[in-house]
């Protein structure tokens, strides 16, 4: 396989890799993949009936990663992909996905990913995914995720989705599933400027006794982007569930934050905390107490609320 | 070493018009001293430090920092010149951890430093490194995380507001000691401590006491003792029976 300078870059801001990792991997590039391993343990393979791929980790597998990043580097191109990952019981696994997307032209790029995640009994599953876009062309970066999770009993999964910067337009969908014992965790850090607009709805049902759910959502909204929140938590019986959404709002942005939170048991307990607010004046100055200028002092607080 | 001279401040009040906080503000601090500020709520104290650091621009006069005028800088100039500034309630940094801001306190600091830094002040680095400066910490804890990141500067002149203010009783004694220590050592730089701490007073070199937006007295700590003694033990008082009143 090839990758050239501009792959590695654009891999390198959405997985952190320098290298090619051994382990169970598949890097699709334009539509097509360019790297399929599988491991002992965890099965990678194509889906027969449309593009995209199955990810199966066996049962017991414990602190395996596997690697399914997705390049868009042809201008004009709008990848669409379905992928399937099943953890299997008493697993404790890492999945690194996400995309980037590079654009030149003048013509859209996107991807749209469609997933559906099973994290079987008693397992643990770590997913994270960054989307990241570059290019000098009008044409716009397009990333559309949408993801189904049904965490089993007493699994625990951990949703772990980043938007650096250089995404033009995103709408992103999240439905949870949580059945008894199960904990779910949903962190979302999202960055917007320019003129971007982002769109995120997270639903999280909580359908078996004594599980949980916690949304965490951290935003900065820079120059005229917008960003939509809405987070979801459906309590079925009894369980917990918190809702957290905090923004940073800069220059002419616009920011709608929605938490709601449905009770359909008298045992469910739901709480959510949302915040949207400028950054404080006494923190710049506290950082340009220290010797920081105020766009240094700027950059450390964005940089430490999206971390 | 700094030199406020003919220092005045006005600010605008509530009901629109121009209130004085300064006035005529003519104070000199010398290399190597301790100096403590104090003097009643609302006198100014702060203010003072406010305008030395540059997040207030005094009205009139000038502020003298190793013979330059720095009237003009902001606050970025001032502190890369070395002045450093414990802020009397520091705000607070979701994301950020302790050891991300001590870093930028001190870029060159390593991890030996970031340990010692926060053992100064009563904390674990075990504990503390990694932790969020957000409002999971006490405001005592953040109080002290305040004070090491002055303590980390290595400033030429650092001022400290009301360290004692939100820390519990033993950590009050630890700090005033280690600021007393770290500065009374060092003939190349000046400390200088807002406080109505009246154990500290005693340890400073020089004590100037401010009300009205004036300088009331100065003077070594035998020179004002006996001025502000009373008010103290009027103070202790009225704590003892539960009011308050005077704040020295």
């Amino acid at each position: 396989m090839n990758f050239n300078d501009q792959d590695m870059k654009l891999l390198h801001a959405i997985t952190d890799l320098d290298t090619i990792p051994a382990g169970a991997i598949n890097i699709r590039r334009d539509g097509e993949a360019v790297i399929r391993v599988s491991s002992p343990n965890i099965k990678v393979y194509p889906k027969e009936d449309k593009p995209g791929l199955n990810v199966e980790v066996k049962p017991g597998t414990k602190n395996e990663t596997v690697h399914v990043p997705v390049l868009v580097t042809k201008a004009g191109f709008h990848d669409k992909v379905y992928n399937t990952f099943i953890v299997g019981e008493d697993a404790d696994v890492t999945i690194i996905a996400g995309c980037g997307i590079h654009n030149d032209s003048h013509s859209d790029s996107g991807h749209d990913g469609i997933h559906e995640i099973i994290v079987k009994k008693g397992a643990r599953m770590r997913y994270v995914e960054k989307h990241y876009g570059e290019g000098k062309g009008r044409g716009k970066r397009l990333l559309n995720p949408t993801t189904v999770i049904r965490v089993e009993s007493g699994a625990y999964a951990e949703l772990e989705m980043i938007q650096i910067e250089g995404v033009d337009d995103t709408f992103r969908s999240t439905v949870a599933h949580v059945a008894d014992k199960a904990n779910l965790k949903v962190i979302e850090r999202l960055l917007t400027h320019g003129e971007q607009s982002a769109v995120s709805e997270i639903d999280a049902y909580i359908e078996g006794q004594d599980g949980s759910a916690q949304i965490l959502s951290r935003s900065v909204a820079k120059d005229k982007s917008s960003q939509v929140f809405k987070a979801g938590l459906i309590g079925k019986t009894e369980c917990l569930g918190h809702v957290e959404c905090d923004s940073i709002i800069m220059g002419n942005a616009v920011i709608k934050a929605t938490p709601q939170l449905v009770a359909e048991d008298a045992r469910a307990v739901l709480t959510h905390e949302a915040a949207i607010g400028k950054i404080a004046g006494e923190q710049l100055i506290k950082l340009m107490s220290l010797g920081l200028t105020e766009q240094q002092a700027v950059d450390t607080i964005i940089d430490g609320f999206l971390r | 070493m700094l030199r406020l001279e003919n220092v005045s401040l006005a600010m605008n009040h509530e009901s629109g018009e121009n209130k004085d906080i300064l006035n005529n503000i003519n104070i000199k601090f010398e290399p190597g001293k301790l100096y403590a500020v104090t003097g009643p709520n609302g006198g100014g104290k702060s203010s003072i430090a406010k305008v030395i650091m540059g997040i207030y621009k005094h009205t009139k006069g000038n502020i003298y920092f190793n013979d330059e005028e720095i009237s003009q800088l902001n606050v970025t100039e001032r502190a890369q010149r070395g002045i450093a500034y414990a802020f009397q309630q520091p705000p607070r940094f979701k994301g950020l951890r302790i050891t991300d801001i001590l870093k930028t306190a001190q870029p060159n600091m390593d991890s030996i430093g970031l340990r010692r830094h926060l053992r100064d002040v009563g904390l674990c680095p075990e504990d503390y490194l990694d932790r969020d400066m957000g409002p999971g910490l006490s405001g005592g804890e953040i109080k002290r995380i305040e004070i090491a990141q002055v303590l980390a500067r290595e400033a030429k002149i650092s001022i400290f507001d009301e360290p004692e203010a939100g820390v519990d009783l033993w950590t009050i004694q630890r700090l005033m000691g280690i600021i007393v220590n770290k500065y009374k050592q060092n003939q190349d730089s000046t400390a200088i401590i807002i406080t109505h701490n009246e154990r500290a007073l005693p340890l400073c070199d020089e004590i100037i006491v401010i009300e009205d937006g004036a300088v009331k007295a100065s003077g070594t700590p035998t020179e004002i003792w006996p001025l502000i003694k009373e008010e103290i033990e009027c103070k202790k008082r009225l704590e003892c029976r539960g009011e308050f009143g005077y704040e020295f």
